[in-house]
């Protein structure tokens, strides 16, 4: 079945097209468009964004194949990506896979039976000092332990994804959840970890070792 | 010559909504922006930047006025400015914390370094995955295109100024400058050959300035402090102000700190992050994202003449040095985004190594074969040593692959993939001999101290 854009979407598209000297510079935004609404770039979307774009579908296609956030193949319902670069292997991001992969009955790469979760390593997602962490859909998901994968899974699953974000997601605090659903203290905000060295700059012959 | 008594780039993160325009302007968000465009020449702008000794924040250290003074734009050339938000190299998560939590400042340091360079457009690139962040930042330029500050008068002056945010698709390679380019004009991720470079022939073909999005945020205090009085602020010659450093990994409070270019390693550990989780010893530390080559704190810094850089720490620690670009520089790493990966004592080296070239494996754009395959077999010969398939000679194998990417190939992501891997089997050869020998330990990386972090082990 052919592809289109909702009718509000397509004038995004043509203000899209708007900021750029170029209309080719437009594929990225309009190939997210389309994957927001259709889930992933099918090769509908495909012909679809060539038609529009006027570009040819292997021009479409090699971009979408060169980024890895470009699905060229149904997910899930939410896409959990586990960071397992260094920083995060470091402070538990193996654990959190494992733990995912029992929890959800899939390995990495693979979607759940119930078609709710599909599971992705992803490499660094730079929230390294926040480590271990996921992002799921459009969030990030930071400082976990398994009791609070445990609870934010959960409230994608009973809740819906953007119930979750509310409640779990740690954009807006940089690292602590909005609230505090663990027993234990939460990390503080990075506003307050923000620390500042208030002493004047030493003069040259003692800027070696101060601790 | 005055002291940083008070945060610069952070000062406004504590304050309740800091991205709302309202908050941010009580904090004096947009003051130096209405001034610089109402009553400060675009050259004297230029001239604030360069003395201010500013170091490219995304990794590469070029001084951004420089960089600013290679524009010379034809006639009927339009300038562009690409602040690069792509912030994806492991260990380095500072940028975010801008687009988050302070919005405000990132628009009002593009509106007045459009303004200087001549330029009438900035894009934004903004990894893919930060939807969140992109949100932020529309948001932060509606309302300051609302408030006058943006469009075609802004504050009311005949230069027109319009900043769009585009979002990546994931992809680390889109942070080298030409590669994001490439990206933004809707294409693969490709590096492309330089020359020409951008500013002579960049974004649309046109003149284009790519700065990080630290060194564009540090605009509005240069301006407003001076050039001269903000470079002063850092503790390094011809290295000035003050910057964003992160720590994470094995640390007892990874996080963001701000402070003068120029303290120690030793200091951002132990005193600004808490020191190591658990008190366990300082193994290794990669001091600004993965690309740069791993400290050893075991390591003395070997310069006993006096020509040498290096000669003022001369038998002191490695982790001793003050971290400026050029300091690295001659240590034989570089400083990088100054956001350090800390290793405690249970991490096997050669665990960790694969682990980052699995990265630069998936990561390598695939145009160049060096890195193409050079990326791959790392792994593979990697793969080997843990599994306990290795020989001998993998180690020294290792070392001629990394030899044979550095410089053959269009970008520099060769190379920062093998600076580093040269520089662990360099500073931690015995562990690599011991893996190729015997593999490795069953017990590597599982220590109780994370385990206890991640599941609630007491």
């Amino acid at each position: 079945m052919a592809f289109a854009l909702t009718s509000e979407r397509e004038q995004q598209v043509d203000d899209i097209l708007t900021r750029y000297p170029e209309h080719r510079a437009s594929l990225l935004p309009v190939l997210w468009m389309c994957q927001r609404q259709n889930g992933w770039i099918s090769p509908e979307v495909v012909d679809y964004v060539s038609q529009r774009l006027d570009l040819s579908t292997a021009i479409v296609r090699g971009v979408v194949t060169f980024y890895t956030m470009f699905f060229d193949q149904p997910v899930g319902e939410n896409v959990i990506w586990v960071c397992r670069t260094l920083s995060c292997d470091l402070r538990g991001g193996k654990a959190i896979q494992d733990h995912l992969e029992g929890k959800l009955g899939c390995g990495a790469g693979h979607t759940s039976s119930d078609g709710k979760f599909t599971l992705l390593k992803a490499e660094c997602l730079a929230a390294c000092g926040q480590a271990p962490m996921v992002q799921i859909n459009d969030y990030y998901y930071e400082n976990l332990d398994v009791e609070l994968l445990d609870q934010i899974i959960d409230a994608h699953a009973i809740r819906g994804a953007e119930a979750a974000a509310r409640e779990f997601s740690t954009h807006a605090t940089f690292g602590a959840p909005s609230k505090a659903p663990r027993s234990a203290p939460p990390p503080p905000p990075s506003a307050e970890a923000v620390r500042v060295a208030s002493q004047p700059p030493p003069a040259p012959d003692s800027a070696g070792d101060e601790s | 010559m005055s002291a940083a008594p008070t945060p610069l780039l952070t000062t406004r993160y504590g304050i309740a909504e800091s991205w709302k325009l309202v908050n941010a302007e009580r904090a004096g968000a947009y003051k130096v922006a209405k001034r610089a465009l109402t009553s400060i020449e675009p050259a004297k702008l230029k001239e604030e930047v360069k003395k201010a000794n500013i170091r490219g924040r995304g990794g590469a250290g070029f001084p951004a006025g420089v960089k600013w003074g290679f524009l010379n734009p034809g006639p009927g050339e339009q300038v562009y400015l690409v602040i690069n938000a792509d912030e994806s190299e492991p260990g380095t998560f500072k940028d975010r914390s801008i687009m988050d939590l302070d919005p405000h400042r990132l628009v009002e340091g593009a509106i007045i370094s459009c303004y200087a360079i001549g330029s009438h457009v900035a894009y934004i690139y903004v990894r893919g995955e930060l939807v969140f962040s992109v949100e932020r930042l529309e948001e932060a330029i509606a309302e300051a295109r609302q408030a006058g500050y943006l469009g075609d008068r802004p504050f009311g002056i005949d230069h027109k100024i319009e900043i769009y945010v585009h979002s990546g698709a994931g992809a680390y390679i889109c942070g080298e400058e030409t590669a994001l380019l490439n990206s933004l004009e809707g294409r693969r991720g490709e590096p492309r050959l330089k020359p020409p470079f951008p500013a002579v022939k960049g974004a649309f073909g046109m003149p284009t300035i790519v700065n990080n999005v630290e060194t564009i945020a540090a605009v509005p205090d240069i301006i407003e402090m001076g050039g001269d009085a903000w470079s002063s602020l850092g503790r390094l010659p011809g290295d000035g102000g003050v910057r964003l450093y992160g720590v994470s990994g094995h640390v007892k409070n990874p996080g963001l700190f701000e402070a003068p270019v120029g303290i120690t390693m030793r200091e951002l550990i132990y005193d600004y992050a808490g020191g190591i989780l658990g008190d366990r010893p300082l193994k290794a530390v990669i001091p600004g994202g993965s690309s740069t080559p791993v400290l050893d704190p075991r390591r003395l810094v070997n310069a006993p003449k006096e020509d040498q850089p290096l000669h003022a720490w001369h038998g002191q620690s490695e982790i001793d040095v003050p971290m400026g670009v050029d300091t690295y520089r001659a240590l034989g790493t570089m400083l990088g985004t100054c956001c350090a990966i800390v290793m405690d004592d249970t991490v096997n080296m050669v665990e960790a190594c694969r682990n980052l070239m699995r990265f630069y494996k998936h990561e390598s754009c695939g145009q160049c074969t060096p890195c193409r395959e050079g990326t791959g077999w790392l792994v593979d010969v990697l793969d080997n040593l843990c599994a306990g398939r290795g020989k001998p000679e993998d180690v020294d194998l290792l070392v001629e692959i990394s030899n044979n990417m550095m410089g053959n190939t269009i970008c520099a992501f060769a190379d920062g993939t093998a600076m580093p891997m040269l520089g662990l089997v360099q500073k931690f050869r015995e562990e690599f001999v011991e893996a190729a020998r015997n593999g490795l330990p069953a017990d590597v990386r599982h220590d109780d101290s994370v385990r206890s972090i991640v599941e609630r082990v007491a």
